[in-house]
């Protein structure tokens, strides 16, 4: 931790003595912290505050990602992606190709993580088959699956309500959402990013009442392409603000945009400071939210690396395979065993522990 | 290493360093060890700011021009060689070399870095012929010629290091690179490099350019087979030298790259880096510069590391042909240098080998007007 002198300096001071309170940031403090020009200062308080709530402890989960389906209905212009029915290079895995992925997998996976593009004709029964077949074949592992995005996507086919989508998939096996489809909750940038996709209120409704069911979620957001850093701040309080509701939230996720192939152009396009600097943010203001992800597969691994030391404390898993964020130009490689994994956590100053999809230690 | 909070010997070490004080080198050994991560950037960078208060970050425009890959040399940690009696070996022809000086000339560059194999089969003549070539035809600063390259010369031509270093110069060299450093302790280099010089050897011939007038840089590659002892040693050995003779202008730590190399390490990773950089930072008084490698630790660590201790951002590295061939591919453009840096908080300026600075829009090699460019 750095001298208190330091904050002063910086005019910092009240939330460098909250920070050590432990007591609650407000929007304003997050965009001081964000006009802060020594990332250093930023980042020391930011790992004090993992370190409090984590201790040395860096987790991740051995865990397979299933993509079902690249086509979609939504068209986001930040989504490299995405295909439309029928477009070539489109594709749609039957119930039999997930199980052979998952077959094909050399490792017991704690976790099965599964999303997909809003594809215009599967019927919610092909996802309640594909869980049960899963749920059959694993009967201990995790299946987080499904975005609120395409829960709202189901219930609009099927012209049921998400709560029946939900209870339905989690009769079927389903354990967990994950956190995508989040992106920024700011309409006004949402508009222009992602106009046909559910809106930031609807996507924290369901994840509200998946809570309410019993369905524990991740969150996310998508920083880095149009958004203000007063958005970024918007978006991690109505996180909060639900968490402080329903502590359904096992972790926050912030995903850095990539530009490489997306349709969106970035005037000023992210840099590592402004990275490392949200995920510090992040950890300072949601303080509700147990664990940050530094997700190795966008931010690339040695910026993940030493996002442990600005309020990250999951190092995300042993992808199997990824292809969203690889299409969008991620140039990480598409594996990590898990020795690897943890022999590089270590070698950051960490302590790993392997994790379930709730954090638990395995 | 992850210890929250230092203790008290740590942070007066810290202390001490950050005010301009001299760590010994058990010191050094427990900031290395102990100090957490954001106390030693905080030290580093103040020791950065007072040597550098202005909030520049400096660079060169340069070229990587590998005039041979043809290496008796044989080093484990090598991606790039090829044995004498190997195939894929080459040596750069004239219309080559003269066509990678006129494009660096044309991207505003100002120097040529130009290294090469230990060449068995080269007349000595080879490369004094090679340097009055450039010079008589272009206004370019050659850069050339590591350490292991002049010792080997002294060996295979039968001469001094002083005398080699001597008719080089009078050929038309400007400045030595410090590459073939690695880790300069005999025992890592028995097992790394076997058939490179000693690092006795190494550090005499930086000694003896630098009294001959020119100045060189030094470098490290950490992240093989030595231990964190041995890196401190390869710091104290240099600060050393350079309170002889004052010749080096920068330091340039990077990592160990394994991929297609014969020495299986697992990748250090970028707090491991950082805390290295900082620790040189607090070791080199003597120096005025600390290089970022943003070619081994990517563009995102290199912004970070300039709190860290380090306050150029290296080459634009119109080509580099070594690290690629150990499977890094990190490539930056002049524009995106300078948006790094200005994202980082810092102003970009080019600058020449030896830190003074080159005017906005102009590479014509003359001294900057500027007064502060002579001490950068």
């Amino acid at each position: 931790m750095l001298n208190r002198s330091r904050y002063e300096a910086l005019g910092l001071a009240d939330i460098h003595d909250a920070v050590l309170a432990g007591d609650r940031l407000s929007a304003e403090d997050g965009l001081r912290l964000f006009a802060c020009p020594d990332p250093l200062a930023v980042g020391a308080l930011a790992h004090h505050r993992r370190t409090a709530l984590n201790g040395d402890k860096a987790y991740y989960v051995v865990n397979q990602q299933i993509n079902y389906t690249n086509v979609c209905v939504n068209g986001c212009l930040f989504c490299a992606y995405q295909r439309k029915e029928g477009e070539s290079g489109g594709f749609k895995l039957s119930v039999a190709d997930v199980m052979a992925k998952i077959e094909a997998n050399p490792c017991a996976s704690r976790e099965i993580h599964i999303v997909g593009g809003c594809h215009p004709k599967l019927p919610l029964s092909f996802f309640e088959e594909m869980l049960g077949a899963i749920r059959g074949r694993l009967p201990e592992t995790i299946l987080k699956c499904f975005t609120a995005v395409e829960i709202q996507h189901f219930a609009d086919l099927e012209s049921i309500s998400t709560a029946e989508v939900l209870t339905r998939l989690k009769a079927a096996g389903l354990n967990m959402l994950p956190g995508g489809g989040a992106e920024i909750f700011a309409p006004n940038v949402r508009e222009r990013i992602c106009p046909n996709k559910i809106s930031g209120q609807r996507w924290l409704e369901i994840h509200e009442e998946a809570h309410g069911l019993g369905i524990g979620t991740n969150s996310t957001m998508l920083f880095g392409h149009l958004e203000s850093e007063a958005d970024r701040v918007e978006h991690m309080l109505k996180l909060r603000e639900v968490q402080d509701r329903t502590n359904g939230f096992s972790v926050f996720i912030p995903l850095p945009f990539l530009t490489e192939n997306s349709q969106l152009k970035i005037e000023k396009p992210l840099t590592g400071m402004d990275e490392l600097k949200t995920i510090a943010v992040s950890r300072l203001l949601l303080d509700n939210i147990a664990h940050i992800k530094a997700y190795w597969v966008m931010l690339g691994i040695k910026q993940a690396q030493i996002a442990l030391y600005f309020g990250a404390d999951d190092f995300d898993g042993t992808v199997v395979e990824e292809k969203i964020g690889h299409e969008a130009g991620a140039t990480s490689s598409q594996g990590l065993t898990r020795a690897e994994l943890e022999e590089m956590i270590r070698g950051c100053g960490f302590t790993p522990v392997e994790r379930d999809s709730f954090f638990r230690a395995v | 290493m992850n210890e929250h909070t230092a203790s008290g010997d740590v942070r007066a070490a810290l202390d001490k360093a950050a005010n301009g004080g001299r760590l010994d080198l058990d010191e050094a050994r427990r900031v290395y060890e102990r100090a957490d991560l954001f106390e030693l950037g905080a030290a580093a960078h103040a020791v950065r700011l007072r040597r550098h208060p202005e909030p520049v970050v400096t660079y060169v425009a340069d070229r990587n021009i590998n005039y041979s890959n043809i290496c008796a040399c044989g080093c484990k940690f090598c991606a790039f060689y090829a044995a004498p009696d190997q195939p894929g070996g080459y040596v750069l022809e004239r219309d080559e070399l003269a066509k990678k000086i006129e494009e660096t000339l044309a991207l505003g560059g100002t120097q040529i870095l130009m290294q090469g194999g230990h060449h068995p089969g080269l007349p000595f003549s080879f490369y004094e012929d090679m340097l009055r070539f450039i010079k008589d035809a272009y206004p370019i600063h050659i850069h050339a010629f590591s350490p292991p390259e002049i010792h080997y010369f002294s060996e295979l031509y039968g001469m001094t290091v002083a005398e080699v270093v001597a008719r080089l110069i009078a050929a038309g060299l400007d400045s030595i690179p410090g590459g073939g450093a690695e880790i300069l302790v005999d025992e890592v280099r028995a097992k790394a490099s076997p058939n490179k010089c000693t690092a006795g050897q190494w550090l005499g011939v930086m000694e003896e350019a630098h009294n001959q007038g020119l100045r060189t840089t030094a470098t490290m590659m950490f992240g093989h087979l030595e231990t964190p002892r041995q890196r401190l040693e390869h710091l104290f050995a240099l600060r050393e030298v350079q309170d002889r003779t004052g010749g080096f202008t920068a330091f340039i730590p990077w990592t160990f790259q394994p991929d297609h190399t014969a020495i299986e390490a697992r990748k250090l990773t970028s707090p491991e880096y950082l805390r290295l950089l900082a620790l040189s930072r607090l070791v080199l008084d003597n120096f005025d510069n600390l290089q970022v490698s943003w070619v081994t630790m990517g563009p995102k660590i290199a912004q970070l590391a300039l709190y860290y201790g380090g306050n150029d951002f290296g080459s634009l590295m119109i080509e580099e042909n070594v690290v690629k061939a150990a499977g890094v591919s990190f490539r930056l453009s002049r524009a995106e240098i300078h948006r790094l840096i200005e994202a980082a908080g810092f102003q970009p300026r080019q600058r020449r080998m030896d830190y003074t600075l080159v005017e906005p829009g102009c590479a014509c090699g003359k001294p900057a007007a500027d007064a502060k460019g002579a001490t950068l």
